[in-house]
């Protein structure tokens, strides 16, 4: 059976498309049949982020409104034998998304994925509703600041009101997901800690990934960040997969590492 | 279990980067704010092969890849086999 997990956090930037990438393609990688959709309308960027821009032909739209097929509009990972993409249009407005459309097309997707993860736009206005309506895991993505964390309390009420879920009287399961977590400035009390998102939140934590360069130059080359197993972003995605997929793992938080006196001599690091 | 790493490529990639966006802006300029020919096109193509086999939707293909100077366009048609094969009359 199919599941439709949403990546979602009210506040914008906060790391939900570089997660949709990462966990679409850990997924993958634990061997699940994924597809990752985009559901920010007008501002397309997971293509960027998973490597596969120049190979869009037809979007999520064309497939709503009966221009293409879904079959032509999912993009194959030239990685990844299990990896899907399904873009958004880039010239429409969000308004071109509806319900039904949506559900049309999760229930396809739904005939041939084990995941379904979608890339909400940042907000709670209606992409992010639809993103977010046929779900049946969420998870919100949050940095350790208050906004980021105030705008995570919105939408964990909106997951729990707004969804097809919620209004036949079924709690979404949520996971909190802590993103671009720096343990200097928390260790020097400039950010909140996880314990205090979490006693804030009081949701189940999935993982926290680092702040880290390495996402940053995965994003440059359009690879999913948890391909790089070596990194430390790469490692702590890895570890909300698996969790996600129902393993148990020690919540470790490794900051960025930091390359040791040899590996900078032989110019080793990135 | 494979591994892809970043390291052996040290700071390169920010040009990455740029190459990456230089082709994908300027496909995107050029196509200005109607770049859904695509969908038109197949529609037109698939109705030039309507008049002559019975193809649908389903068995058309079409891929992009853009590239600097020169872009691919594939378009794969599948065409039923002998069976269900009806060519039209004249055909
Ligand atoms: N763990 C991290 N370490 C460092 N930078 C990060 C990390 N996670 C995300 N970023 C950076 O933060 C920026 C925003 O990331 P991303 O696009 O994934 O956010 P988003 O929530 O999808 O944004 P939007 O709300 O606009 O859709 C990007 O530049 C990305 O590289
Ligand atoms: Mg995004």
């Amino acid at each position: 059976m199919a599941k439709i997990i949403v990546v979602t956090s009210g506040k914008g930037g906060v790391g939900k498309t570089t997660s949709s990438a990462a966990i679409g393609a850990g997924l993958a990688l634990r061997g699940y049949k994924t597809v990752v959709i985009d559901f920010d309308v007008g501002l397309r960027n997971l293509d960027m982020i998973m490597g596969c821009e120049r190979r869009v032909v037809f979007d999520f739209i064309n497939v709503i409104q009966g221009d293409a097929k879904l079959k032509q509009a999912l993009i194959k990972d030239k990685r990844l034998e299990n990896l899907f993409v399904l873009p958004t249009s880039q010239t429409r407005d969000k308004d071109a998304l509806t319900i039904e459309g949506v559900e049309q097309v999760l229930n396809e997707l739904k005939e041939e994925f084990d995941y379904i993860v979608c890339d909400s736009p940042a907000g709670i206005e209606r992409g992010a509703h639809l993103a977010m309506y046929f779900a049946d895991e969420a998870i919100v993505v949050t940095n350790p600041e208050v906004s980021s964390v105030r705008d995570s309390d919105r939408v964990l009420g909106l997951l729990q009101s707004k969804t097809r879920h919620a209004e036949e009287g079924v709690e979404v399961k949520t996971h909190l997901l802590l993103t671009r977590y720096d343990k200097e400035r928390v260790a020097r009390g400039e950010m909140l800690n996880v314990e205090d998102v979490l006693e804030i939140l009081a949701i189940p934590l999935i993982g926290i990934i680092p702040e880290s360069q390495t996402v940053l130059k995965a994003s440059n080359i359009g690879m999913p960040v948890v391909l790089d197993d070596k990194s430390a972003a790469g490692k702590a995605y890895e570890d909300a997969v698996a969790r996600l997929d129902g393993e148990e793992r020690d919540m470790r938080y490794e900051g960025e590492e930091k390359p040791g006196f040899f590996q900078r001599l032989l110019g080793k690091t990135g | 279990m494979f591994s892809f790493s970043l390291r052996p490529r040290r700071n390169k990639s920010a040009e990455t980067a740029k190459e990456r966006l230089q082709i994908l802006l300027a496909h995107e300029r050029a196509d200005g704010e109607s770049p859904d020919y695509l969908p038109m096109l197949q529609k037109e193509i698939l109705e030039v092969v309507q008049r002559h086999l019975s193809v649908s939707q389903d068995h058309v293909e079409v891929k992009i890849d853009r590239e600097k100077d020169i872009s691919a366009l594939e378009i794969n048609i599948e065409i039923p086999g002998p069976s269900s094969l009806k060519v039209k009359a004249g055909a």
